[in-house]
């Protein structure tokens, strides 16, 4: 929908995000708190980047300042060649919480976004039907919130994320309030999703193994000041079913992961 | 409810018993009818005044004055609060005139809204917007404050303008305190109007307490009293009703709405 420079376009070449030298402190005066400490990354199209660390590490700032929530103090992020330097609107964000208003409908909740940047509301609403759709909600579309269970709200929000075809998909530790059962098939679902709208997405969660199950490359954070400890491919193809959560290769990766936590001291 | 039947019909008796109590007790110890009648000189006094269409009119004349206080009042505090509520210049200079303004009791204002707006209607539907604006204003800009931190995010999230997020998530969000306001000042609004009909008034329910006052009419007064309280049941009862259909997702309202789910549920699982 965003117009973009040619020339912007050129310079990014198939990176939609480019993070370049990015740092966030937080107070002035003498002893400013250092949350982010010079954060390099980017994302080619259609890749699944899991960033995992402690609490406390940074990634929530990270994801606020991808997000355009927040400026950053230093470096900065380019999404499709374009500085995010405020909210734009080719970003999906799927927060913590499900977030849905409770005087909108199922339906209602997932236009939001169409109804927020005035998109035509026709062709947006067989959007919401196919989304649904796919996460299995079709029948739910007139329900209320209160009706739904915690990980049907949370696919509301994950719709609902997806409806204005963002050019990156933004998800902060979005299942962390589920149970773990409902959590995995979660995990299992949106890996389905993700297969077949190949969108870029950025997964910030504290599980190691949630990282790893989801990710094409698992970006290990660090806390005080918050970095890049480590960075990993993960080479398991997909579909992966939980199962492979039990492979002796899955397990190396978790375990080199934690190494990298333990060492950066996010392990206590 | 949790009573049943028999708690229903023991709560009827009871009122009967009183009130049989009450004339009995009058009669025998030959109490006055100007001190306190018995309650059958009461329900004649009642029936008379609508018999005679004399309580119609002034009926029609409180109500009036109550709606359109309700309305004016209810107006004036909802743009305040908005106003107050989304710009922090409005409230910085406002705010003294609101804590003085909050600190009185509005009833006080009474004789001056007479001598300004004269014995007519007027006066009476200033008096009851006084009355009636406080509660909601009030209400007004503590449910605009309340959005929830992730929804605004949210809203930002998207690129929603500073207008956007008012019309589609604070104005929605501080319904429940706006119907809650909306509660008091309907009950303030009749209470402003009676007072400035004590004051100076020409017909109304309160010039007719006033005037049966003066006559010792004290059976007259207290049928007076049985409409007024019939008028803010009903009043009250009006609100409600709005209210529960506009805020049908309201979660203090989960009793009905629970219950209504769990329903739906039942019929699809």
């Amino acid at each position: 929908m965003r117009a973009i420079a040619p020339a912007d376009t050129a310079t990014a070449a198939r990176d939609v995000i480019n993070v370049k030298r990015l740092s966030k402190q937080y107070g002035g005066g003498a002893e400013p708190i250092l949350a982010l400490k010079d954060i390099d990354f980017s994302i080619p199209e259609g890749e699944f980047v899991s960033i995992v660390g402690p609490s406390g590490c940074g990634k929530s700032t990270l994801l606020k300042i991808l997000s355009g929530l927040m400026p950053a103090s230093g470096g900065e992020a380019l999404l499709n060649g374009t500085p995010i330097d405020g909210p734009r609107m080719d970003i999906g964000v799927v927060f913590q919480s499900p977030v849905l208003f409770p005087w909108r409908s199922v339906l209602g909740n997932v236009l939001l976004p169409a109804d927020v940047q005035r998109l035509g509301r026709a062709t947006m609403e067989n959007r919401a039907y196919d989304l649904l759709k796919l996460v299995g909600l079709t029948g739910f579309e007139h329900r209320y919130p209160w009706e739904l269970s915690g990980g049907m709200q949370q696919r509301v929000a994950l719709v609902r994320a997806l409806i204005h075809d963002p050019a990156l998909l933004l998800m902060d530790e979005p299942f962390g309030a589920l149970d773990a059962m409902t959590r995995e098939q979660m995990n299992v679902e949106l890996q389905r999703l993700w297969m077949e709208r190949k969108k870029t997405v950025v997964f910030i969660t504290h599980s190691t193994a949630e990282a790893v199950f989801l990710g094409d490359r698992v970006l290990v954070m660090t806390p005080r000041p918050g970095q890049i400890g480590d960075l990993f491919d993960v080479e398991i193809p997909r579909p992966r079913a939980l199962d492979v959560m039990n492979t002796e290769k899955f397990g190396g990766y978790v375990r080199r992961i934690r190494g990298v936590l333990n060492a950066g001291g996010g392990l206590e | 409810m949790r009573y049943g039947v028999t708690g229903m019909i023991l709560r009827v008796v009871l009122i009967f018993v009183v009130l049989l109590v009450w004339e009995i007790i009058v009669r025998l110890l030959g109490i006055p009818a100007f001190i306190l009648p018995p309650p059958s000189n009461i329900f004649v006094a009642l029936y008379r005044g609508f018999a005679s269409t004399l309580y119609f009119s002034h009926i029609g004349v409180t109500l009036a004055e109550t709606f359109m206080g309700f309305a004016l009042g209810s107006v004036l505090a909802f743009s305040l609060g908005v106003a107050v509520a989304l710009s922090r210049r409005a409230e910085y200079y406002l705010y003294p005139f609101i804590v003085m303004f909050q600190a009185m009791p509005k009833v006080a204002l009474a004789p001056l809204v007479i001598i300004w707006f004269g014995l007519g209607i007027t006066s009476k539907v200033v008096a009851a917007a006084l009355v009636a604006f406080f509660p909601l204003m009030v209400n007004t800009i503590a449910g605009l404050r309340s959005a929830d931190g992730d929804r605004v995010n949210l809203m930002r999230s998207l690129a929603a303008s500073r207008w956007q997020i008012f019309w589609m998530l604070q104005l929605p969000n501080a319904m429940p305190y706006i119907f809650a306001g909306l509660e008091i000042a309907m009950i303030f609004a009749l209470i402003g109007a009676i007072v400035g009909e004590f004051v100076g008034a020409t017909s109304g329910l309160g010039m007719l307490i006033q005037s049966m006052n003066f006559t010792m009419d004290v059976a007259g007064q207290f049928s007076i009293l049985l409409i007024l309280s019939a008028l803010g049941l009903l009043l009250n009862g009006v609100v409600v009703m709005i209210r529960r259909r506009v805020l049908f997702w309201d979660q203090s309202q989960k009793v009905d709405a629970a219950g209504q789910a769990a329903a739906e549920k039942g019929g699809v699982s």
